[in-house]
């Protein structure tokens, strides 16, 4: 079975899931961040309703994440979650207040603003500790015999405070120009108008953490300055991307800003992916040391290979039922 | 202070578990029940059925919510408490969650957005279609999840070395022993519960005066439902616990609450068990009927707890004891089923008050037979977490200490509390407005609703 690396391509695959949720709920945890400044109730109601036939499918993949983790790399399941225990609980806590505020919300009279509240703390909340992991992955993990043995705070530093904040800025980012994507009229002015703002604290924290994530990580450090220098392509890219997104922004674009936010990401995520190869759980274990059997894997690929194609199908196929522009009269407040 | 992580590790697990297992359960019946009503709908164009489901899809709608919310707690529980176990289990756990969400969690989530949505965005045929992609998505998932919870049961198809599960078959580890009858017992569970639901709430609409066109047609329906699901509960359960007696002795000794090992054992009905002691106190007992039931012979022998030491028994107390409401709850099904079905036979069960009363304050009860079955279940497992493979003591996470797991416990304890009583309030208002009446229905439900159509619309209803 030595022909292929099985292992490779779970990286592959587990790295096109996470990438897909981050893209996916990204936006929409952006909306339930950008909850609060929005100008008026209906605009609320429209950026809800722009996003409730989806979000329960883009959550899918956080859990397929979880599982295919299990599956394909257990001992990241198996470090991660106890190194990251309090912040997975707030992850969930999060993610339990903003996706019962979907369906309470509509409901609610009076304490309509309660669900207001619970939709844009539990969006921000999960965002930090998603960005946060993102941190403590760079920081790295003390790990012996295959077993986490550190703190129950040691994944929350200055720096992983740092990639939380950037990370809640990035899901802003993609919510406010989803917004402009789906609306019309007063909501997507106001959208409009902010996300200039909203493009320009990314960009703030993309170089706070990336001059300072070389000083977080030696093994970092190296990479940068000495092992690959065809590395600085990344933020020469991510540089030419924003100032292409500020443009279409500029000159009221509706689906530009939206999809050159998604490069964005795209860029962010590789670089961080190629910044840590080959490290599932720095500093000492590769991929391959947290790979499970062969034949484990290789029972699961088959499944995955043939059904990825048909979930991304079918995916694709309720994003195009609910295309074009939401009105405010549509989806739950429907009358 | 201290406390044992373990312990609070295992409290937090049976309550996240038993919170999540509370939605699927009535949810898995439920979306079979939409299905139905949209394909008659889809055939007939009869109106009745249109508003059934519109009503019952909002109350779904909820239900599936809380479900989705306390499930993705479940899927990080593994890791996060029992990091040991996950990781000693992984090859074959993870394959088994991953095929759940591939083949099911996907196709819910996103057919229930068309479900919910897209009534006026595609044909009927494919909103009919929507609707049985979500019911056949709730039956696919608990086939995975069963089927990784029975192998827990029934260990097959591995083998243990240097401190990993190792596969070497696939097919026995997943169809094994336990599986199909827990497959069908559940499933079996998920009819009766939502069966339950709907003949209670159409009851009280009769009651009510309200609504009676419908709610006669839902009633009639759920109690046809209820008269062949509840006895064949019985039937399946009693081969569930033949199997059970098979592979996991000592569980079914604490369930019958068998100290000794007996030929013509009797059928224990009442008493307190007394695991300092080692015996029953104030016993009431039916003599060889136990033999009879399990082993299907006036004499035959029935394993009693005394066959092995004390450390390896289950807590015998809340095994017995939910063993006793669920069998009892069972009954109680049956007797009520048979009865209100016999009334319909005869003409006579919308006018019978009584019964339709009886019917209403059903609902609650089977989500208590399903916790106390999933109590007898797992807490008839221990010490196992593997049966006779893991120690549940040594699945903990090893960094795990008892501040971080009790803070965790007293978070989700406060966080569900939220989340239940806010689900009840609304679903209590969505059953006090009722299905859209019928009479101002007849056109505009054959014709598509010019406006678009919303699961969980907010008309005017009752201040929340
Ligand atoms: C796929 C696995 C799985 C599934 C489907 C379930 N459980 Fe479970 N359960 C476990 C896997 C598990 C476990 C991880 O293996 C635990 C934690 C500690 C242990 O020994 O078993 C457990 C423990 C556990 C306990 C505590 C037993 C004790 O420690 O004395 C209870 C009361 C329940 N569960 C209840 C439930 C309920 C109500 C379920 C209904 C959905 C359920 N379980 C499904
Ligand atoms: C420890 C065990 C369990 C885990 C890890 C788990 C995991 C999950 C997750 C992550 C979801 C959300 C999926 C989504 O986004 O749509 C979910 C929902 C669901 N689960 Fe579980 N689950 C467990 C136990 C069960 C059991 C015992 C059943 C029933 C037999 C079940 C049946 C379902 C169903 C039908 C849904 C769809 C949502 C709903 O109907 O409310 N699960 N589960
Ligand atoms: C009518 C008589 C019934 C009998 C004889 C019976 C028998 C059993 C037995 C022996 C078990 C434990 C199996 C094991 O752990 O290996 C069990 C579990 C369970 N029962 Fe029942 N049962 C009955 C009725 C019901 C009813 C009415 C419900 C719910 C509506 C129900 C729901 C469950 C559930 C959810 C479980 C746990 C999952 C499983 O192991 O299947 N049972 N039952």
């Amino acid at each position: 079975m030595e022909l292929i690396d099985l292992t490779l391509v779970w990286v592959g695959i587990i790295g096109l899931g996470v990438f897909m949720y981050v893209l996916m709920d990204g936006f929409d945890l952006g909306v339930g961040i950008l909850f609060p400044f929005a100008p008026s109730d209906e605009a609320r109601d429209e950026m809800m309703n722009s996003v409730a036939p989806v979000w329960d499918g883009n959550e899918t993949w956080l859990i397929l994440g979880g599982a295919g983790l299990l599956a394909a790399f257990p001992l990241i399941y198996a470090v991660f979650l106890p190194a990251l225990y309090i912040g997975v609980f707030l992850l969930l806590a999060g993610l339990i207040f903003r996706g019962i505020a979907f369906e309470f919300r509509f409901k609610a009279k009076r304490a309509k603003h309660w669900w207001d509240r619970s939709f844009f703390w539990g969006s921000t909340v999960a965002s930090f500790a998603q960005g946060a992991v993102v941190g403590a992955y760079i920081q790295g993990f003390n790990v012996v015999d295959f077993r986490y043995v550190g703190g129950a705070f040691d994944w929350l530093t200055p720096f992983t405070v740092m990639t939380g904040l950037g990370v809640v800025a990035g899901y802003a980012l993609l919510g406010v120009t989803w917004t402009i994507l789906k609306t019309e009229g007063a909501t997507q002015t106001w959208a409009h108008r902010i996300a200039p703002r909203v493009l320009l604290a990314v960009m703030a924290f993309f170089v706070i953490v990336s001059l300072w994530t070389p000083l977080a990580s030696e093994r970092v450090a190296e990479r940068w300055f000495s092992e690959i220098s065809w590395i600085w392509v990344f933020p020469f890219l991510t540089v030419l991307t924003a100032a292409w997104i500020f443009r279409a922004l500029k000159h009221r674009a509706e689906a530009a800003p939206f999809i050159g936010s998604l490069i964005l990401f795209a860029q962010f995520y590789l670089g961080l992916l190629i910044t840590q190869w080959p490290y599932a759980v720095p500093p000492d274990h590769t991929f391959w040391d947290a790979a499970s059997d062969s034949g484990s894997q290789l029972f699961l690929l088959i499944g995955v290979l043939f059904l990825i194609p048909v979930i991304l199908g079918y995916t694709a196929w309720t994003y195009w039922v609910f295309r074009g522009k939401v009105k405010s009269g549509a989806g739950y407040a429907g009358h | 202070m201290e406390l044992d992580p373990l312990l609070l590790s295992r409290i937090q697990f049976a309550f996240v578990v038993s919170f999540h297992a509370i939605f699927p359960v009535f949810t898995i019946g439920l979306a079979s029940y939409i299905a139905v009503l949209e394909g008659i709908f889809y055939k007939t164009q009869n109106p009745v059925y249109a508003r059934l489901s519109q009503f019952w899809i909002k109350i779904f709608a909820i239900v599936f919510g809380m479900g989705v919310v306390s499930g993705i707690v479940m899927a990080f529980q593994f890791g996060t408490n029992w990091s040991a176990f996950s990781y000693t289990a992984s090859n074959f756990l993870g394959p088994i969650l991953s095929y759940e969400v591939v083949t099911a969690f996907f196709l819910e989530a996103t057919f229930l957005g068309v479900l919910l949505f897209g009534r006026s965005k595609v044909p009927p045929g494919i909103h009919l279609f929507a609707a049985c992609m979500v019911a056949i998505g709730t039956f696919i998932s608990s086939f995975w999840i069963l089927s990784a919870n029975s192998w827990m049961q029934t260990p097959a198809g591995v083998e243990l070395r240097d401190g990993m599960i190792h596969m070497t078959s696939w097919t026995e580890a997943i169809f094994n022993s336990s599986l199909p009858y827990r497959f069908a017992h559940m499933g079996l569970a998920s009819f009766i519960t939502g069966g339950f639901v709907v003949a209670g709430v159409s009851a009280y609409y009769l009651l009510k005066g309200r609504h009676p066109q419908t709610s006669k047609k839902a009633l009639k329906m759920c109690v046809i439902l209820l008269a062949i699901t509840t006895p064949l509960q019985l039937f399946v359960g009693d081969l569930h616990g033949l199997n059970t007696l098979k592979n996991q002795p000592m569980k079914v000794a604490a369930m019958e609450g068998h100290w000794e090992t007996k030929k013509g054992a009797p059928l224990v009905l009442f008493a307190i068990p007394d695991a300092a002691n080692e015996t029953n106190h104030f016993e009431v007992a039916i003599p060889y009927l136990g033999s009879l039931i399990l082993t299907h012979s006036l004499d035959g022998e029935v394993p009693g707890l005394l066959e092995v030491p004390a450390a390896d028994r289950p807590p015998v107390g809340p095994v017995f004891w939910s063993f006793r409401v669920m069998v009892g709850l069972g009954m109680l099904f049956i007797a009520i089923s048979l009865l209100s079905a016999f009334l319909l036979w005869r003409g006579r069960l919308y006018d019978s008050p009584k019964v339709l009363r009886v019917l209403s304050w059903m609902i609650p009860l089977p989500f208590v037979a399903v916790l106390a079955g999933w109590f007898v279940t797992e807490i008839g497992r221990q010490p196992w977490i593997i049966h006779g493979l893991l120690r549940a003591s040594e699945g903990v996470t090893p960094s795990l200490t008892w501040p971080m797991a009790l803070s965790t416990l007293l978070g989700y304890i406060a966080i569900y509390a939220v989340v239940f009583t806010a689900g009840l309030h609304y679903l209590r208002i969505v059953i006090a407005k009722g299905p859209e009446p019928l009479e101002t229905e007849a056109s505009d439900s054959i014709a598509r609703p010019k406006r678009p159509w919303s699961a969980v619309s907010h008309d005017p209803q009752p201040e929340t």
